[in-house]
């Protein structure tokens, strides 16, 4: 009924609390797990309530992640925490060979409900191997799921219809973003897979985005709203399956859309969901769409540098008044 | 006589030179001069500074996130860690890398590594070089006892003891793996056990006893230059700091911790030794800590007074135009 300004964090943990309480045969494996409630404390409570079913594992990202898949083709629903999204690299046979295909190639004959939780994003001056946003690669995967939450109320409603999903579901949780509080329903709510929501509701401008770009566009609505130019945010949430409908609906409305995502520019999801607008949408468009990214180099360690690679508010301002002319 | 003595001296003075430079690192992190985060390996500097001291110039080192110390021991320039750490320009990668990546490629450091294990089929590769170009090069990969678990470990020993590669394999078990115990984590209470299955010789150290890992590193490079294949030296020693700096460590008790300190600390026990020899004075000593402060007070200077790269350089160095 009521909503409390809870964080992120705390957001996933009162899911998973719910989830695992719910459903005996979800577990949590991963790294370092146990003692501090996951590297950034993010199943709080958890052990303590669930002893046995968070389970620390030796630093073997690829049996952990195969080991997801197992469990899942006999019975369990496990969630694998990566620790870092950077280490799903160890992990890439058991995600794209095993876990997206084992369904589909025995004919259907199995279900595979696992997600691989990898909490993502730069900005901590972690450099190059620790700040990376892959989320796109697993898009490119038939047979994955992908989730990018923003807001503490997403995450809570996704994780829950991720672990109930019969699929494997990459679900990815900007590392910046655990402290970040919002309101939180105590309900138990479930957000569908593939389903976006638009976020604030604006006329002149299409801004889709999910995860940390959510906020960069909420800060630079804020700003162009000062200009007068009034732009509606679409939070994507899920990338696949992806919510097309909702999409059409905003450009339908506004016939400009930025995309908007912290990973590199190039080959990134504004790549794929720049095509299928064009594709779709052609005769809504008053402009070409588009993309604001960061820069095509891995993350760089010191702090100006690391910025200057990271995209801002201001760029997303910067494309929409490209796309508008103004 | 005087030979050795100099030898002896010049170990000491390289592990009191990692012990301040980590000190030094964590007052600087604490006071929010390095970004990031740093992991230190201060208690382990005798692994670090025994096996450094068996190699020559050409030689090659892979390091991991936990690599100042093998960074200092191969002969890094203080000056340009400390720029590093900073994020500076004039560290050794312009700030680009920053503590886990700190990397001398000029004196045979192949990089360190953020990726657990990352540096071992590296290292293998190194070694088939070598074995290629036909020199007596021999290359060291450092890692963790955790690493020990990864698959790239075990697959690279294997390759490296087919084809004879002139290797040491130097795990550094300092008994944690973060927040994770090597006696849950491992299938085995002794890593060099580990080795066996490689048919690799294999080898468990008294890591905090500088002059017994000097002497097994010393054998393994023999054997190693002598195109005989790789060795597996498991240093056993102790994490003293936490895993990262800040780290609240709620796994491990103080009582543990103390156990290795003092009597049991890698730099006081060689001490120990070398005022028995008459090696060391009290006098001598304070003129090592004080010589090597001196030295590390030049290089934060300088990292200080080095500017910070400029946003735009953030471009540069991703590909060789050619
Ligand atoms: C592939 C991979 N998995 C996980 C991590 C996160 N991580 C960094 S250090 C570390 C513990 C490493 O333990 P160990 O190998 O024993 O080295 P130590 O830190 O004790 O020096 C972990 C789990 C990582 N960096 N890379």
């Amino acid at each position: 009924m009521t909503d409390r300004i809870i964080s992120s964090s705390a957001a996933l943990a009162e899911a998973l609390h719910e989830e695992m309480q719910r459903d005996e045969t979800i577990f949590i494996m991963g790294e370092d797990l146990v003692s501090h409630a996951g590297v950034f404390g993010q199943f709080k409570g958890l052990p303590e309530h669930f002893p046995g079913r968070i389970i620390d594992t030796p630093i073997s990202e690829a049996c952990i992640a195969g080991c997801g898949v197992g469990a899942a083709l006999t019975g369990m629903r496990p969630i694998v925490d990566f620790h870092f999204s950077d280490f799903v690299t160890c992990g890439m046979d058991e995600l794209c060979n095993q876990a997206a295909k084992i369904r589909y190639m025995s004919g259907g004959q199995v279900k595979l409900p696992v997600v691989f939780w990898c909490p993502d994003g730069a900005g901590l001056r972690a450099a190059a191997q620790h700040s990376q946003s892959l989320e796109s690669w697993f898009v490119h995967m038939p047979g994955l799921k992908v989730v990018v939450p923003s807001e503490p109320s997403d995450v809570k409603g996704l994780i829950k219809s991720a672990v109930r999903d019969d699929n494997p579901v990459m679900f990815f949780q900007h590392k910046k973003l655990f402290a970040r509080e919002g309101p939180v329903s105590e309900d138990d709510y479930l957000i569908p897979l593939g389903r976006a929501a638009v976020k604030k509701e604006g006329k002149d401008v299409t801004l889709l985005c999910y995860g940390a770009g959510y906020y960069l566009c909420e800060e630079a609505a804020e700003k162009l709203a000062g200009e007068k130019i009034d732009a509606e945010i679409v939070d994507l949430r899920t990338l696949k399956p992806l919510d097309m409908e909702t999409i059409a609906a905003s450009i339908a409305k506004t016939h400009r859309a930025v995309i908007v995502h912290e990973a590199c520019l190039t080959g990134g999801f504004g790549a794929e969901l720049a095509a299928r607008i064009q594709d779709e949408l052609f005769d809504e468009l008053d402009a070409p769409v588009k993309r604001v990214g960061a820069r095509d180099v891995p993350i760089p360690f010191s702090p100006a540098m690391e910025d200057f690679v990271l995209p801002r508010a201001d760029d997303v301002a910067a494309a929409v008044h490209a796309v508008t002319y103004r | 006589m005087a030979e050795n003595r100099k030898k002896l001296l010049e170990l000491y003075r390289q592990m009191v030179t990692v012990r301040q430079f980590e000190t030094m690192a964590g007052e600087y992190f604490a006071a929010g001069k390095i970004p990031g985060f740093i992991h230190l390996s201060i208690g382990q500097e005798a692994s670090s500074v025994g096996v450094c001291s068996c190699l020559r110039p050409d030689d090659y080192v892979i390091t991991t996130h936990r690599g100042h110390g093998h960074m200092i021991a191969k002969g890094a320039d203080l000056k340009r860690m400390v720029a590093e750490l900073f994020g500076k320009k004039d560290g050794y990668c312009k700030g680009k890398g920053g503590s886990m990546h700190i990397a001398d490629y000029s004196i045979g450091i192949l990089g360190a590594n953020g990726v657990v294990a990352g540096g071992l089929p590296i290292i293998t590769g190194a070694g088939l070089s070598i074995k290629m170009r036909k020199t007596d090069q021999v290359a060291v990969c450092f890692f963790g006892d955790g690493a020990t678990n990864r698959g790239p470990v075990h697959e690279a020993m294997n390759m490296a003891s087919i084809w004879k590669l002139p290797i040491l394999f130097v795990v550094e078990n300092n008994q944690w793996a973060s927040t994770t115990p090597l006696e849950y984590a491992c299938s085995v209470e002794d890593l060099y056990v580990r080795a066996a299955g490689y048919n690799i010789p294999g080898e468990q150290v008294d890591g905090n006893d500088i002059l017994a890992v000097q002497k097994a590193a010393e054998k393994a490079v023999i054997r190693a230059r002598a195109g005989e294949g790789p060795t597996f030296i498991e240093n056993k020693t102790y994490r003293i700091k936490g895993h990262y700096e800040g780290d609240p460590q709620k796994y491990r008790t103080d009582s543990e911790i103390k156990k290795w300190q003092d009597k049991k600390d890698p730099i006081n026990r060689f001490s120990r030794v070398l005022f028995k020899k008459r090696v060391l004075s009290k006098k001598i000593v304070d003129q090592i800590w004080s010589e090597v402060q001196t030295a590390l007070n030049e290089a934060i200077t300088f990292a200080e007074n080095s500017p910070f790269p400029q946003p735009e350089d953030a471009m540069a160095d991703l590909y060789i135009n050619s």
